[in-house]
């Protein structure tokens, strides 16, 4: 069970990958997805493996990502 | 399970303008998450600046006032003078806009320590207005209006506003931070915290600088312009406190 889970509103997200780049577990990516703007929006591939440490969204510009955890 | 990380409330639900990777958009977190955790997010004031930041009254759910180009400090003396003492008043501004037209408002409300928080985002290029030469581009780097490189014999040196404003009797707090990654990002919010503490406690001017990136200008990936600024920018720019007028009193 994961100990952590992340949530991207995708109609904000911008692809910049900061986040694809912060977090430690390596378990986010830049999909290809677009979304309204046309930006290729990030996501998580494992969401059993998030620690929910919040870097990813301690880096995002855009506050697209909302982070729980137990 | 609980949210840990959310958008703060004082942020509008206006997507940014910024570019991919911007960090403008990190600092008006920081800026947004400190005033709430505060408790001064109903009673803060925000001064716009001109430049990519301009539309920052889009942004923030405070009360903002546009400034003109580089009178965000002047502007914010006045407002000192009119409003509530309790009020927390900030001013964000770009290099274009703190360093070069309005180094004469920074300089001046910095000597009249004025009690407000200015943060000023460097860096070291135009943004707005396509990548010109700023007051603060490193030696060697390149801008449209540089093209082979800043060379300070032809273009003058970069200044340093930090030490500079740091000589200075007026500020009460001087520090230059970075954004590039989360550790330093954390470092600016406490940062931010602390200056707005400090104008909190009515003990004058804190000033914080942010080393930040400029992805399409720099022509990087945002990763590779985070890099930059951890690589070329940090080095030039030594981070850390260069006045704190709290351990001053403490000493004495």
């Amino acid at each position: 069970m994961a100990k952590g889970k992340v949530e991207f509103r995708e109609a904000y997200c911008k692809g910049c990958s900061l986040c694809v780049n912060a977090c430690p577990m390596k378990i986010l990516q830049i999909s290809k997805r677009t979304n309204a703007k046309g930006y290729e929006v990030a996501e998580c591939v494992d969401m059993d493996k998030c620690i929910g440490c919040a870097s990813c969204a301690t880096m995002c510009p855009d506050s697209v990502i909302t982070v729980y955890r137990d | 399970m609980k949210i840990i990380a959310d958008k703060p409330k004082l942020l509008t639900e206006t997507p940014m303008h910024y570019c991919p990777g911007c960090t403008h958009g990190i600092v008006h977190r920081l800026i947004a998450e400190v005033l709430e955790e505060l408790g001064k997010a109903d009673n803060a004031i925000g001064i716009a600046p001109v430049g990519c930041a301009v539309y920052a009254y889009r942004y923030f759910n405070c009360d903002m006032i546009e400034a003109a180009h580089g009178r965000a400090p002047a502007i914010s003396s006045a407002v000192r003078r009119v409003v509530n003492p309790d009020n927390l008043i900030f001013c964000y501004q770009g290099d274009g806009d703190c360093a070069s037209i309005g180094m004469a408002e920074t300089v001046h409300a910095c000597m009249r320590g004025e009690n407000i928080t200015v943060i000023f985002i460097n860096n070291g290029i135009y943004g707005m207005t396509g990548g010109q030469m700023a007051p603060t581009t490193m030696p060697g780097v390149k801008a449209t209006t540089c093209i082979y490189g800043r060379d300070p014999k032809k273009y003058g040196n970069p200044v340093h506003l930090s030490e500079m404003l740091a000589t200075l009797t007026g500020p009460a707090y001087i520090e230059r931070v970075a954004c590039y990654d989360v550790p330093h990002v954390k470092k600016a919010k406490a940062a931010l915290k602390k200056a707005f503490e400090i104008q909190m406690q009515k003990k004058g001017l804190s000033f914080i600088e942010v080393l930040a990136s400029c992805p399409t200008n720099f022509h990087m990936t945002p990763i590779e312009a985070m890099d930059f600024v951890k690589t070329q920018a940090e080095p030039f720019y030594p981070l850390g406190v260069f006045k704190d007028i709290t351990k001053e009193e403490a000493n004495s």
